[in-house]
């Protein structure tokens, strides 16, 4: 269970531009919801996310992780538990490195990275199998840098890559928008198929109203810093878009 | 000739400087100052190691080896690596500044260290001239016997290189260079990560000063200054012609880079009004011909200094 206990947090305090957010935020996150955000611009949900994952700071309050009181731990000691992707498919992997190195690199998460081999020999027909399911040509690209692969294809990778190895919370950060319609489909059909596989409790930011309506089981509206809808199972499933949208 | 045994022999150990700088500023994307200070530091253990007479140095030197002295030097390399790296990741001093401070401290130990700005090693054993060695030259070889022996050492180094950058370590050092974010969300401090590479990279670089020195004779204080342009000179010119063959290594290119750069010094030095003490400003205003020509230029050179 991840819970949030009375968060403030407050931009540029002490100069003219200072700006509160998040004024005694609480929040839940049962384990195993499936959870999606929505807001505007400002709302706060990549603040809630970030303050999650560790970085940023915030001025008082309490991060908990599985009755682990997280507050004063460094960004990558908390990444042990959870797996992140980001907006910008170059960010979710080394475009320098070859798919299978970055394969082979995120499948170490976890692990000592020592002087043995980066690349284990045995992983490469797990990796091929994985890489095939995305039905993206990618297990056939083992060797070709990640520069120079689309934006579609890096981000599908990023999205295994964040959760190839034992993790029990997803956050994902927007992490179809830069991709065009159709194969944010397909990345959006990935996670929902990693989630339910490997049972994660996940957070997604999305600005796409029919991916939160349709996926997930918990549907999170933000505005201000502030949570202004809630709704769980069936309550969530009843939400029309109409709805979001005259409020949103 | 004679020129060209000497630029291959310049080349080639001046290539080992370019792999160090590889290392930091290719792989780990960091510009790193240390280098005018540890390229030196390398050249003023090895001065010290070779000239005190002392049992305490003759003993950890087994007896002046000149190659157990190459490993000291090597250390004292990685060791100011490890400071710069731990002025700017555990206090947060930009990169460039960080490397600085080093450097500028480095100047002061160097001289400490080898004991003045100038120390002769003439008739001491080194790398290139032992008993062993001469036993193992005949006579037809002499004349190439430095830049044999230059071009195993320099191959070695990118051979245990190029095996470290497939290892695990070596993965996440080069993630750390292309990907900070990454290497976060992979449960890892890049922080250490970054120091690592300094050590190694340093390391090399000192490596590469001992060499010199022993090649040339005699330690001098300012034998770092322009060390960094120079290594990165070599790195931006090998990178840059090899990029579009895919079978050449990263670190090959490095290497003949090097001899590039120094073929390139050598006709520029040739240039009839050119005196010796141009050799700086040559240098300076050939890299930054390199850096124009270069494409690379946009993508890996940070400016934020």
């Amino acid at each position: 269970m991840l819970e949030l206990r009375k968060i403030y947090k407050t931009f540029n305090k002490g100069t003219k531009h200072e700006s509160e957010l998040f004024h005694d935020f609480n929040l839940k996150v049962e384990k195993n919801d499936f959870i999606s955000v929505i807001g505007n611009n400002g709302s706060g949900k990549t603040s809630l996310i970030n303050i999650i994952c560790g970085s940023l700071e915030i001025d008082s309050g309490q991060v908990i992780l599985d009755n682990e009181d997280i507050t004063n731990k460094k960004d990558f000691q908390r990444y042990s538990k959870i797996g992140r992707v980001y907006q910008e498919p170059s960010v979710g992997t080394c475009t320098d490195m070859t798919v299978l190195e970055n394969m082979s690199l995120a499948d170490n998460k976890g692990k000592s990275y020592n002087l043995t081999r980066g690349i284990r020999k045995n992983r490469i027909e797990f990796y091929k199998d994985r890489l095939r399911d995305l039905d993206l040509d990618l297990e056939n690209k083992l060797n070709v840098r990640v520069g120079e692969l689309s934006g579609g294809q890096r981000q599908a990778m990023a999205l295994l890559m964040a959760t190839m190895t034992p993790i029990e919370y997803l956050i994902l950060d927007e992490h179809t928008a830069a991709l065009d319609p159709k194969v944010a489909d397909i990345i959006m059909k990935l996670t929902e198929k990693i989630v339910k596989e490997k049972k994660l409790t996940t957070i997604m930011v999305t600005h796409n109203i029919n991916y939160a309506l349709e996926y997930g089981n918990r549907l999170l509206m933000m505005n201000q810093g502030e949570i202004i809808l809630d709704e769980k199972d069936e309550k969530k499933n009843k939400i029309t878009a109409g709805e979001i949208l005259s409020i949103y | 000739m004679d020129i060209f045994i000497g630029i291959l022999e310049q080349g080639m150990i001046y290539a080992i400087l370019a792999l160090g700088l590889y290392i930091t500023y290719r792989i780990l994307n960091f510009p790193d100052l240390t280098v005018d200070g540890s390229f030196p530091l390398g050249a003023a253990v090895t001065a010290y190691l070779m000239t005190n007479t002392g049992d305490l140095v003759a003993t950890i030197s087994l007896g002046h080896n000149p190659y157990i002295i190459c490993l000291y030097a090597l250390m004292a390399g990685a060791i100011a690596g490890l400071v710069t790296g731990i002025i700017h990741v555990k206090f947060n001093i930009r990169d460039l500044i960080s490397g600085i401070i080093t450097m500028t401290g480095l100047y002061s130990i160097n001289l400490r260290i080898a004991g003045s700005a100038n120390v002769p090693i003439f008739n001491l054993d080194t790398i290139f001239s032992n008993s062993t060695m001469d036993m193992i030259f005949p006579e037809s070889l002499l004349r190439y016997k430095v830049i044999i022996i230059a071009t195993i050492i320099t191959i070695a180094t990118k051979i245990i290189l190029d095996l470290y950058l497939k290892t695990k370590s070596g993965f996440l050092l080069r993630a750390v260079g292309n990907n900070e974010i990454l290497v976060t969300t992979l449960a890892k401090d890049n922080g250490n990560i970054k120091i690592l590479g300094l050590v190694i990279g340093n390391g090399i670089v000192a490596l590469s000063g001992s060499i010199l020195m022993q090649q040339q004779g005699f330690f001098e204080i300012t034998m770092g200054t322009g060390a960094m342009v120079l290594g990165l000179a070599s790195v931006i010119i090998g990178i840059n012609v090899f990029k579009k063959i895919k079978f050449v290594k990263a670190t090959t290119s490095v290497i003949f880079g090097s001899i590039i750069y120094k073929a390139a010094m050598s006709a520029a030095m040739d240039i009839r009004f050119a005196r010796a003490s141009d050799m700086k400003l040559i240098t300076a205003i050939l890299f930054l011909l390199i850096l124009i020509f270069s494409e690379g230029k946009k993508k890996k050179v940070k400016v934020d200094a």
